[in-house]
C-alpha cells in the first residue's frame, strides 16, 4: 500500500469554522423555537378538550401551592420588611416617612409580589416539574402511560401548566399581603402607626389597573413556569444527565422569560396609565 | 423446561408487518422487516444489542413511527389511525417494558389501578379491587399491594409490570427483554409466567430478548434479527441448525460449551 500521500492537509479557515458553528447554533435556536411553539399549540388544543382531568389539576394545584408556601411566606415578609427599612432613610431626608406605606404598596403590588413569587416558583416548582417529567421520560414511564391508553400530554403536561397558571396568581396575592405585613412591622416599630391607618394608606394609591396588571403578570408567569418546566422534562434526552439538564433548563429559561415578560407588561401597562 | 405446544391459529394473524424500515439519523436500524404474529402464538425476536429489536415493538405499539412499510395490528393499520383510535387499540395491547416502567410515585395498587381507572370510566371501587387482586394473584405477588416500586426487587418489578398490562385483558403482549438483569432462577420464573399468561389470557406475544433460555422456554417460533432483517426464522432448533458465522456464536456463547 502506498502511504506516501503528498497532498498537503489544508486546515479550514478559522472564519469558515466560526461561520459553520454560528449557522448551526442559529438553526438549533430556530428548531427549538419551532418545537416550543408546537408544544404550546398542542397544550391549547388538548387542555380545553374533554375528557378533563379535574382531579389531577386540583392535586397539582395543591402540590404547587404547598411546595412554595413556606418559602414564599418567609421571602414575602422579609422583602416587605427590608424594602421599607431601606427606603426609610431616603424619605426621611425629605421628611416624607409618612409616604412609606404608599411607596411600599406601589412597589410591592406593581412589581415585587408577582416577580418574587414567580422567581421562587420557577426555582421550586419549575425545577421539580422538569426533573419529575424528565425522570419519567428516561425511565419510560411516559411511554408506559401512552401504551396503556392514557394521553400522557393531557395527564402530565396540561394539568401541570393549568395548575401553575391558576396557583401563581393566588400565591402572588398572598406574597403581596405578607410583604405589606412585613412593611407594617417596620412602620409600626419606628412610627407606631396603627394597623388600620397603615392599611388605609397602603391601598389608597393603588388603582384598578395596578391590580389588573399584577394579576395578568402572575397568570403569564405561572403559564411560563408550567410550560417551560413541562417542555424541558417531557422532551428530556436519555440518562440521568438529561434529567439534570431538564431541571436546570426549566429554571434558567423560565427566569429569563419572566424578566422579559415583566419588562413587556410594565411597558404595555404604562400606555394605559 | 421445554415449552408445551400452544394452540396457534395459523390462519389468523393478529400482527402483520411488511417492509418496515426505521432509521435514526444516518443509521438504518430496520431495513425491511416482514413479520406475521398468529393468534395464540409466542414469537421470540432474538438479536444482539442495538439490532433494533425494541425499536420493532415500539413501532408496532405506535410509540415510534416507521419510515417505510406497513404495520397492521388486530386488522388496523396503525399509520392511518387517529390519536383516539390508536389509544383505543393500545388498550388491546399489553407492553411490558425492559425496566418495568412502574410509576415511581404510586404504590403497587395505584400502579395497577391506573390503566383501569383511565380506560374504564365510571368503574366501581369493588370491581377495581377485584381486578387488582386477580392480576396480583396471577403474577404471585398479592403481598406487595401496598408497597412502593422502590421497595420491590427486579423480578418483582417485572411481574408487577406484567400485571399492570394484564389488568386490561390484552389480546397481544409485547415483552421487551423480560429477563434482562435478573438472576437465572428469577429468569425461569418470568419465562414460566410468560407461558402462563399465554395460556390463561389466550394472548399472542412478541418477546424481545437475547437470552436463549428465555427464547427456548417461551417461544413457539424464533426470528433472528441481524443487520436490520430477519435472517432465520422457525423453531429454536431450526434457527440454530446453521453454520452461519454470525448466528452460531450467539448460540455457543449463550450455552457455554
Amino acid at each position: 500500500m502506498d502511504t506516501t500521500d503528498t497532498t498537503p492537509i489544508i486546515p479550514k479557515p478559522v472564519k469558515q469554522k466560526r461561520f459553520a458553528s454560528f449557522r448551526k447554533s442559529l438553526t438549533d435556536f430556530f428548531a427549538s423555537l419551532y418545537n416550543i411553539n408546537s408544544f404550546i399549540i398542542r397544550f391549547f388544543k388538548e387542555a380545553f378538550l374533554p375528557p378533563y382531568e379535574f382531579k389531577e389539576i386540583i392535586r397539582q394545584c395543591y402540590e404547587t401551592g404547598v411546595r412554595s408556601f413556606t418559602l414564599i411566606s418567609l421571602t414575602g415578609f422579609i422583602v416587605g420588611l427590608i424594602f421599607t427599612k431601606q427606603s426609610r432613610p431616603s424619605l426621611a431626608e425629605f421628611g416624607a416617612t409618612s409616604w412609606l406605606p404608599s411607596l411600599v404598596s406601589i412597589a410591592i403590588m406593581r412589581a415585587l409580589a408577582p416577580l418574587v413569587t414567580a422567581l421562587i416558583a420557577a426555582g421550586k416548582v419549575g425545577s421539580s416539574i422538569g426533573a419529575e417529567l424528565g425522570s419519567m421520560r428516561v425511565t419510560e414511564q411516559i411511554d408506559a402511560m401512552e401504551v396503556s391508553g392514557t394521553n400522557p400530554f393531557k395527564f402530565l403536561v396540561c394539568t401541570r401548566v393549568l395548575a401553575t397558571t391558576l396557583t401563581i396568581p393566588i400565591l402572588a396575592t398572598y406574597t403581596g399581603l405578607i410583604s405589606i405585613l412585613g412593611g407594617f412591622l417596620n412602620v409600626y416599630v419606628n412610627e407606631g402607626t396603627s394597623y388600620r391607618t397603615y392599611i388605609g394608606q397602603v391601598f389608597d394609591p393603588l388603582s384598578f389597573i395596578d391590580f389588573t396588571a399584577a394579576l395578568i403578570k402572575s397568570i403569564v408567569f405561572g403559564f411560563t413556569i408550567g410550560i417551560v418546566g413541562c417542555y424541558q422534562g417531557y422532551n428530556s434526552s436519555s440518562g440521568t444527565e438529561g434529567v439534570g439538564k431538564a431541571a436546570n433548563g426549566a429554571v434558567v429559561t423560565a427566569m429569563f422569560l419572566i424578566f422579559i415578560e415583566e419588562i413587556t407588561i410594565v411597558q404595555i401597562t404604562s400606555w394605559f396609565r | 423446561m421445554e415449552k408445551q405446544k400452544a394452540p396457534i391459529d395459523h390462519k389468523n394473524a393478529v400482527i402483520r408487518v411488511h417492509g418496515l424500515k426505521k432509521a435514526f439519523g444516518d443509521y438504518e436500524v430496520l431495513r425491511g422487516i416482514n413479520l406475521e404474529l398468529y393468534q395464540g402464538e409466542n414469537l421470540v425476536v432474538l438479536g444482539r444489542s442495538g439490532t433494533g429489536k425494541s425499536v420493532l415493538i415500539k413501532v408496532i405499539s405506535g410509540l415510534l413511527q416507521a419510515d417505510a412499510g406497513t404495520v397492521e395490528v388486530l386488522g388496523q393499520n396503525i399509520d392511518q389511525l387517529t390519536t383516539r383510535e390508536l389509544q383505543a387499540l393500545r388498550i388491546r395491547i399489553g407492553f411490558s417494558f425492559q425496566n418495568s416502567a412502574l410509576y415511581d410515585s404510586m404504590t403497587v395498587r395505584k400502579n395497577l389501578e391506573f390503566p383501569l381507572v383511565r380506560n374504564r370510566r365510571g368503574i366501581g371501587r369493588k370491581e377495581i379491587d377485584t381486578s387488582v387482586e386477580r392480576v396480583l394473584e396471577a403474577v404471585g405477588l398479592a403481598q406487595t399491594i401496598n408497597q412502593m416500586p422502590s421497595e420491590l426487587s427486579g423480578g418483582q418489578r417485572k411481574r408487577i409490570g406484567i400485571a399492570r398490562t394484564l389488568i386490561l385483558n390484552p389480546e397481544i403482549m409485547l415483552y421487551d427483554e423480560p429477563t434482562a438483569g435478573l438472576d437465572p432462577i428469577t429468569c425461569i420464573e418470568i419465562n414460566e409466567l410468560i407461558n402462563e399468561v399465554q395460556e390463561r389470557y389466550k394472548t399472542s406475544s412478541i418477546i424481545i430478548t437475547h437470552d436463549l433460555t428465555c427464547a427456548k422456554q417461551t417461544g413457539d417460533r424464533i426470528a433472528m434479527l441481524l443487520d436490520g432483517k430477519f435472517q432465520r426464522e422457525g423453531s429454536f432448533e431450526h434457527v440454530f441448525d446453521t453454520d452461519n458465522a454470525r448466528i452460531k456464536p450467539f448460540f455457543d456463547y449463550n450455552f457455554i460449551k
